[in-house]
């Protein structure tokens, strides 16, 4: 059984709540109790159903409201997968939420009111999903039943869209007709759209392969910190202990230290807390090397015959996060996985409407939600790859040293 | 599946010994939050996996309501000799005696509100920056939402509203000082997968979690075990029955469960095909307001 992270996108009212509550009842990961609270508050409705809405509501501030603010995480499990729901909200104010959300994301369902077709936030989700590449895009055209189960306004939609995922070179793509309200074609295979031979929404998400969504090919591997336990039996004992980023590693490999450029060669990998003869992303590991270099937390160690780019200026796609605007010039502190360096903004090049993909002159100040293509220089080198071709050591988070907030999301390009 | 690739307990496991790692890398007097019952044993079997052969780097503290299983506290001191990790007990009690509060009333007084008093006092005296503790966001809709680095006010407030995004595997850890942050290791894990992965790993449990024998009275469709600290009233009838805790907690305000599951096998199916919610079946003090636990969040609880 693997694991299996998606998010869902939508507008307001699209039926993302109900879809999400759907899918945790009909695959019985709703317990009662949480079903007799939702009775509970559902009492007031005058039609006294049960709102699966409900289901994905989460704190006080936005019961009141009756809006989503934040990302929420939902957990549901089938014979065959486990999966891990990232609940952001859809609105243009809540970019932040959605990119944190769609960061981890293998796959993202798109919701597309059948009445509605493809809208401005359509797009705006399919933009985020293109630059975050996130590997699977299902696009869920939902209430299906208010438009009589007509196989033409699916396949109007379905050519619409098919528009949108060309110019964004988005791979993958999915469409399903479905009603979340009354669970066609999202466990079973609907009746009512009986023209449908596609899969129900839950037998795809079961069945989509994500073996391929991890880079084995290009090695990376960051030190966490130094395992040194300075005991009497293990005096000498010296191992890098971090996370296999991407790629495999074998014991004998020759790899090179970087930002230091140092040749060497794996004497010894350890997992879990035993030896091992190789150990491939996403596992923890012990590395051992056969010459004592000078190492510590946040460099990196490749295998010497593929090297990543190692650069203290670069090009990024900067996603803003903070309240306080971004002001060129200003300092930060760059967080590239554990890896932390004082950095600048230089420029900035330009601002990028998400909603259209245009690119907009960069006058003023970037603010939140805004993305923008810019050059950041670092005090020390970065080792890192492209986001398109690595996206685990192509990414990155900037760091407000005043506040401490973490205020943007960076992608190097 | 490929000779390349984790099955989801693996890949669960890989996630919360990365963020381990970045805890004792980034933290100068990190703690873990050990309350003795399966989760927090779980994140102790991680964190030793984390940093073997080293020894876990930071001690296990345990906030003692006083009114424990005896079978909890028992373990405890067994498992923190068997790790080698240092802990450091502080009790209710004594934060009760000194701050002059008022000791809960009622025939199962929960000393759970009273847990956060001792637990600030605690991280000021050792100056601990950052409480690791064994949270699921599968527990409770509030907890669905918080950060796996959760930044706490000088109070130990969780404010909703401005947390950090968490983008990738990221983890900022930066605070100022009299912050705090609390991380949780195992967000992305349900109570299933924790059993699972007992069962896996083959992690010793107190015996309070296998079926057993013990006298008790009913409360409100709820079974709760009469102790030192709950003791019947003139109407209760007495039963004795064959038992087991799915949550380990206070006496006072864990229900326990009926079952002869007496082995992991057999606790997990019974776990599988149960319709009733972990928080929901075994605190009796969660029924009382829907939104009980942002509330408690909110002034620094766990
Ligand atoms: N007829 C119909 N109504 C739906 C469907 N899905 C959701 N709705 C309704 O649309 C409204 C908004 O749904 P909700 O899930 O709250 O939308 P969200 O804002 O995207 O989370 C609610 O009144 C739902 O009952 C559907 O498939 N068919």
């Amino acid at each position: 059984m693997d694991l299996l992270r998606f998010i869902t996108a939508g507008s307001v009212d699209d039926g993302k709540s109900t879809l999400i509550g759907r899918l945790l009842y009909d695959s019985k990961n709703i317990l009662i109790d949480q079903l007799e609270a939702l009775e509970k508050s559902t009492k007031n409705r005058t039609d006294g159903s049960v709102d699966l809405a409900l289901l994905t509501d989460g704190l006080r501030a936005e019961r009141e409201q009756g809006i989503t603010i934040d990302v929420a995480y939902r957990y549901f499990t089938t014979p065959r997968r486990k999966f891990i729901i990232a609940d952001a909200p859809g609105h243009v104010q809540y970019t932040r939420n959605m990119i944190t959300g769609a960061s981890n994301a293998n796959l993202i369902i798109i919701l597309i009111d059948a009445r509605q077709g493809v809208v401005e936030q359509t797009r705006r989700h399919s933009i985020i999903a293109s630059l975050l590449r996130i590997p699977h895009v299902v696009v869920a055209i939902n209430k299906m039943d208010l438009v009589d189960y007509s196989q033409d306004v699916y396949n109007n939609i379905l050519i619409e869209y098919s528009k949108v995922a060309k110019q964004l070179e988005l791979k993958n793509v999915s469409y399903i007709p479905i009603s979340a309200l009354n669970g066609d074609n999202i466990v079973e295979k609907s009746d009512l759209i009986d023209w449908y031979e596609g899969k129900p929404l839950l037998e795809f998400l079961e069945e989509v392969s994500v073996s391929n969504d991890v880079n084995l090919t290009d090695s990376r591997f960051q030190v966490q910190l130094i395992i040194r336990p300075q005991t009497e039996q293990l005096h000498d004992y010296r191992g890098y202990a971090g996370k296999i980023v991407s790629g495999i590693y074998r014991k004998g490999d020759k790899v090179t230290v970087l930002p230091q450029q140092i040749n060497s060669t794996i004497s010894k990998l350890e997992t879990g807390g035993s030896e091992v003869d190789e150990v491939f992303a996403p596992q923890p590991a012990i590395i051992h090397l056969a010459d004592d270099i000078d190492i510590s937390r946040g460099d990196t160690i490749v295998k010497s015959d593929n090297l990543p780019q190692v650069n203290n200026e670069l090009e990024v796609l900067l996603c803003w996060m903070d309240e306080k605007p971004l002001q060129p010039g200003n300092k930060y502190l760059l967080q590239h996985n554990s890896r932390l360096v004082k950095s600048i903004i230089k420029k900035i090049d330009y601002k990028l409407d998400v909603n259209s993909l245009q690119k907009q002159s960069a006058e003023g100040d970037v603010k939140l939600n805004e993305v923008v293509k810019a050059i950041i220089k670092t005090a020390s080198p970065l080792v890192y790859d492209s986001y398109p071709k690595l996206n685990t050591n192509g990414s990155a988070v900037l760091i407000d040293e005043t506040s401490n907030n973490t205020v943007a999301a960076v992608l190097f390009q | 599946m490929s000779l390349y690739q984790l099955n989801y307990l693996e890949q669960l496991e890989a996630e919360s010994i990365h963020i381990f790692r970045e805890v004792a890398a980034q933290f100068e007097r990190p703690a873990l939050l050990f309350s003795g019952g399966k989760d927090s044993i779980t994140l102790v079997h991680l964190a030793r996996k984390a940093f073997s052969p080293g020894a876990i780097p930071f001690p296990l503290v345990h906030i003692d309501t006083g009114h424990n299983f005896p079978e909890a506290l028992q373990f405890r001191d067994w498992l923190t000799k068997e790790v080698g990790a240092e802990l450091v007990v502080r009790k209710v009690e004594d934060t009760i005696l000194e701050r002059k509060l008022t000791e809960p009333k009622g025939k199962f007084p929960s000393r759970n509100w009273l847990q956060t008093y001792t637990l600030l006092d605690t991280i000021e005296e050792f100056k601990f920056d950052c409480c690791i503790g064994g949270a699921r966001r599968d527990e409770e809709k509030a907890r669905a939402k918080e950060r796996i680095f959760s930044v706490r006010d000088e109070f130990g407030q969780w404010d909703p509203k401005l947390q950090r995004p968490e983008l990738w595997s990221i983890y900022n850890g930066r605070i100022h000082k009299g912050e705090n942050v609390r991380v949780f290791p195992i967000s992305n894990w349900t109570e299933l997968d924790i059993w699972n992965y007992i069962r896996k790993e083959k992690i010793d449990l107190p015996s309070i979690y296998f079926a057993h024998e013990r006298e008790v009275i009913e409360h409100e469709g709820q079974l709760v075990a009469l102790s030192e600290y709950v003791q019947p009233a003139q109407d209760d009838i007495v039963i004795k029955k064959s038992v087991r805790y799915r949550t380990v907690g206070d006496m006072t305000c864990t229900a326990a469960v009926e079952s002869n599951a007496a082995t992991l096998d057999e606790v997990i199916n019974e776990i599988i095909s149960t319709r009733i919610s972990e928080r929901g079946e075994t605190r009796i003090d969660d029924k009382v307001t829907e939104a009980a636990m942002e509330d408690r969040k909110k002034n620094g609880y766990f």
